[in-house]
């Protein structure tokens, strides 16, 4: 091929080629992503729907709102709230009584982001469970969260109650070394599993200072619904 | 290469990349997934049947436009078809299970960068009718799929005790954990690769015996 003497392509000919290619895989790639959608998107809603059932084992329904400085709105169907606004999951059982909060925590773990679901309690203004939704922890260490006894008792009631301002949370989340827990709104970390522990805990009181105090002011609206409005 | 060689059938260039020129354990090539995805035996199959499909679906592509593209833009011209099969591949494992989507994390993306995929483009498909460039790719995605299975099934089995994510062993079983971490993929590779290097060392050997016994 390299004996050959350079045959001299013109330039319409290269960008028509290119032109053409990109055309093709371009319906293509439209083509396999009208297809997909339907089911990717009830995947979605299936994980989602595990993932809380889990935390809130009462849950019948569960519906997504945006929490923005303003008020609450409905999702209706969106994925990405508004600016300055924070999604979370009202939560109803089967009476269609609000059954609590469900919302996502992220922070960086040991070795990538750890994300969990916690479920907020409205009346103990606490937390009252955690899943994880993705991490990728050293297995048989890290991964300790999804398993430690002791460590999920910490979630049985974790206080999150909001200080008089309506600002922030009165006692910040902190994750404290194992076995020197004293107060309700503390973690007690799994011991050799620190990092991980921590992630969890600083997740949790990012959420939530972000969260509740747009949030709490406005329960009144998610628990007078007699029949939440269903986006799907 | 000798003059005499009939042209190989497609069959024969499926089994080229299965046995001959295993990507994995013969080529060496496409080492990222290969270390990265291997923790369990149903990721590494799911890895290897996602770059097989790529692998087929862009080296017939290539193939078919291999007369019209100009020798200029031909990387470019590969470089977005493969492109455009990921993208396929990446909705349609969304569309199946979102567990597995999450399990192979980006490596489904980087099926773009793996050397297995722009090299048959190269070597083979630009050079060659659809249906052998086909045949060969898919037998070159199915070496590939066999290496990660290999590979996915002894980490499974001494890093978890399972396979197939079913117990093989009983509560008494202490998990060798470095092997569903990044060591444990190196020393499982490095073990196969002995084993393939000690086939073919006895092979030839035994071939130029039997050559030397009839001269």
């Amino acid at each position: 091929m390299s004996d050959a003497p350079e045959i001299s392509t013109p330039s319409f000919a290269m960008v028509r080629t290119l032109g053409l290619v990109s055309v093709i895989c371009g319906i293509i790639i439209v083509g396999i992503y009208q297809v997909t959608l339907p089911a990717v998107n009830a995947n979605k809603k299936l994980a989602l729907e595990r993932q809380v059932f889990k935390v809130i084992p009462s849950a019948k329904k569960v519906v997504t709102y945006f929490a923005t400085p303003t008020g609450i709105i409905a999702a209706e169907g969106q994925d990405q709230p508004p600016a300055q606004g924070t999604i979370f999951y009202a939560v109803y059982d089967e009476a269609n009584k609000l059954a609590g909060i469900a919302a996502e925590a992220s922070s960086s773990g040991y070795a990538d982001q750890v994300r969990v679901l916690y479920a907020y309690d409205v009346e103990k203004q606490a937390i009252t469970g955690i899943g994880v939704i993705s991490m990728r922890e050293t297995p048989g260490i890290g991964d300790k969260i999804l398993t430690d006894q002791a460590f999920l008792k910490n979630f049985e009631a974790l206080d999150v109650h909001l200080a008089d301002d309506m600002k922030a949370l009165a006692n910040a989340v902190k994750t404290v070394k194992h076995g020197t827990k004293t107060n309700p709104w503390q973690i007690d970390a799994i011991a050799g599993a620190t990092v991980t522990s921590k992630a969890v805990g600083r997740g949790i009181n990012e959420s939530a200072q972000t969260l509740l105090p747009k949030l709490v002011p406005h329960l009144e609206q998610l628990k007078n619904k007699e029949s939440p409005h269903d986006p799907n | 290469m000798t003059p005499t060689k009939t042209p190989p059938s497609s069959f024969d260039e499926f089994l080229d990349g299965i046995w001959k020129q295993n990507p994995i354990f013969v080529m060496v090539l496409g080492m990222c997934p290969t270390l990265a995805v291997t923790v369990s035996a149903v990721n590494a199959i799911s890895m290897g049947l996602a770059t097989t499909f790529v692998l087929g679906m862009s080296c017939m592509l290539v193939s078919m436009l291999r007369s019209a593209i100009p020798k200029q833009v031909r990387i470019a011209s590969y470089i977005v078809i493969i492109a455009t099969f990921v993208t396929v591949v990446d909705y349609a494992i969304q569309a199946i299970s979102l567990d597995l989507y999450e399990a192979l994390g980006a490596y489904i993306k980087l099926i773009v960068a793996n050397c297995v995929l722009l090299g048959r483009a190269e070597a083979h498909a630009a050079k060659n009718p659809p249906l052998p460039a086909t045949f060969n790719a898919l037998g070159m995605g199915l070496g590939f799929t066999l290496g990660l299975f290999m590979i996915g099934c002894v980490r499974e089995i001494l890093g978890a005790g399972k396979l197939f994510g079913v117990a093989l062993f009983g509560d008494h079983f202490q998990p060798w954990v470095v092997m569903v971490l990044p060591p444990g993929g190196f020393f499982v590779l490095a073990f196969w690769l002995i084993v393939f290097a000690a086939f073919r060392h006895f092979g030839n050997k035994r071939n130029a015996q039997l050559q030397g016994a009839q001269p």
